[in-house]
């Protein structure tokens, strides 16, 4: 059956395996969390099969209108939330470089002081009566999507003494296996607490922290309303079926 | 020189901290009026085919306490083993079994309850069918990325002798961390980080 607004097949061919050096590894003791809640057992390796190939799929129709403004969604009428206006836009691709079209994005963030609303935070900063905190979107045909929303502040969290967390949006992604489930975080071009974060430095290699850095898009901001950043999400991509050793299913 | 395999890198995962809550369950968190109801919340109607059943499912780290702010994802097939996915090639899963589940830790208890139904078997890749089971993907503050693993049935023992995944666990004595034990209606399964009874973790 052809996606839908599509002509093409599904692609049903395994993935490319996850590359373990690029990701942070379970373990990161300066991130103190880290140190009880990593496996410390090595994982257990196979080939994808129909349970990881699969995953929910993820309609436009679930969408509401405002569902990716998070300037307004949890606004009082007429009113919007406080603080720097940006808009984040960008692709959802695979390792192949292909769009990648009905993929559900999820995002999270503080307010523009940092506070985020939820009973468990105790910042001191306040919290924006019109700010909620939550976005999400579905990815057109050529795999892009944008929000609206405004730029979160750093904020300081029990880790070391006097660790800062850099402005950030937490993002989670579905693409359309469980295989591609994927969680990150994205953070603003030229923010000097991100060398310093001990939750970005989890990452091992400096490109690879640079691919969750926003780029600063002046061509897409909108004149005397809102900034742009551009932000690309790339989930696992399946390998081209060249020759198959063994058959699927039945 | 060589040719470039001209291949993007996956983007690097990064923990769902504390606050995961906002994104994915807004309602759960006190966040309302932005989504009718949070997503994932409600797996089965009255017309879904299969035996009902609840899954008890805590995540404890290397103490042995609860998590209070994990969050877990199940995905799993319908009670024929098909999936409700565009790459299920082989039939038309039960269209009212469509999602797949999202449950956010008791912030109290730590205890992640799910309604659903027992799924079918599932063939691997080479044809034998794997024993019925369950998805899960698990994310917290602390997990730096989401971790995969199964839950399988202690009322499927002969499925289970026969599974090609858990047939390819090296040390039998582990086994045991990925079966959920029933209780009533209910199956129990902790899910242990790390230490003596740490869980089967995938990398797949």
């Amino acid at each position: 059956m052809p996606e839908p607004g599509s002509n093409r097949m599904p692609e049903t061919g395994a993935f490319f395996q996850r590359d373990r050096t690029w990701h942070p590894p379970v373990l990161t003791p300066d991130y103190k969390t880290s140190v009880l809640r990593s496996p410390q057992k090595a994982l257990l390796a196979f080939d994808n099969t129909a349970s990881e190939l699969t995953g929910p799929v993820f309609g436009h129709a679930m969408l509401g209108e405002l569902d990716n403004d998070l300037i307004h969604n949890f606004a009082r009428p007429g009113e919007s939330a406080i603080g720097e206006r940006i808009i984040v836009y960008g692709r959802v691709l695979d390792e192949r470089g292909k769009g990648v079209p009905g993929a559900l994005l999820e995002f999270w963030q503080a307010n523009s002081g940092g506070r985020y609303r939820h009973k468990k935070d105790g910042y001191l900063a306040p919290l924006d009566p019109n700010f909620g905190g939550c976005g999400r979107t579905i990815t057109g045909e050529d795999g892009g999507y944008a929000f609206r929303t405004v730029k979160p502040g750093p904020y300081p969290w029990p880790n070391g003494p006097n660790d800062w967390r850099p402005s950030h949006i937490h993002f989670s992604i579905f693409g359309h296996a469980f295989a591609q489930r994927l969680i990150t975080q994205m953070y603003f071009e030229g923010d000097p607490l991100i060398w310093h974060c001990p939750i970005v430095r989890g990452i091992r290699d400096k490109p690879a922290i640079e691919t969750l850095i926003a780029v600063l898009d002046m061509q897409a901001t909108i004149p005397m309303d809102a900034r742009a950043y551009k932000f690309d999400i790339v989930l696992r991509g399946r390998r081209a079926s060249l020759f198959e050793n063994r058959p699927e299913g039945n | 020189m060589t040719q470039s395999l001209d291949r993007l890198k996956e983007s690097p995962s990064q923990t769902a901290g504390p606050y995961v809550h906002i994104g994915l369950t807004p309602n759960f968190c006190g966040i309302g009026g932005v989504y009718p109801a949070d997503l994932g919340a409600s797996m089965v109607n009255d017309k879904t085919k299969g035996e009902r059943i609840g899954l008890e499912i805590r995540v404890l780290d290397g103490t042995g306490t609860p998590l209070r702010d994990a969050l877990i994802e199940i995905w799993q097939a319908d009670a024929n083993g098909l999936y409700n996915s565009p790459a299920e090639l082989r039939g038309a899963a039960d269209p009212d079994f469509p999602r797949w589940g999202r449950c956010p830790s008791d912030m109290e208890t730590g205890l992640c309850t799910f309604q659903t139904i027992k799924p079918g078997r599932v063939p691997f890749r080479d044809g034998r069918l794997m024993a019925p089971h369950v998805s899960l993907w698990i994310v917290a503050r602390g997990i730096n990325i989401g971790l995969h693993t199964r839950l399988y049935f202690s009322d499927e023992a002969k499925a289970n002798a026969e599974d090609p995944i858990l047939a390819r666990i090296e040390h039998p004595v582990r086994v045991p961390t990925l079966i959920a034990e029933r209780k009533g209606d209910s199956y129990i399964f902790d899910v242990h980080l790390q230490g003596e009874k740490e869980t089967v973790f995938f990398d797949s």
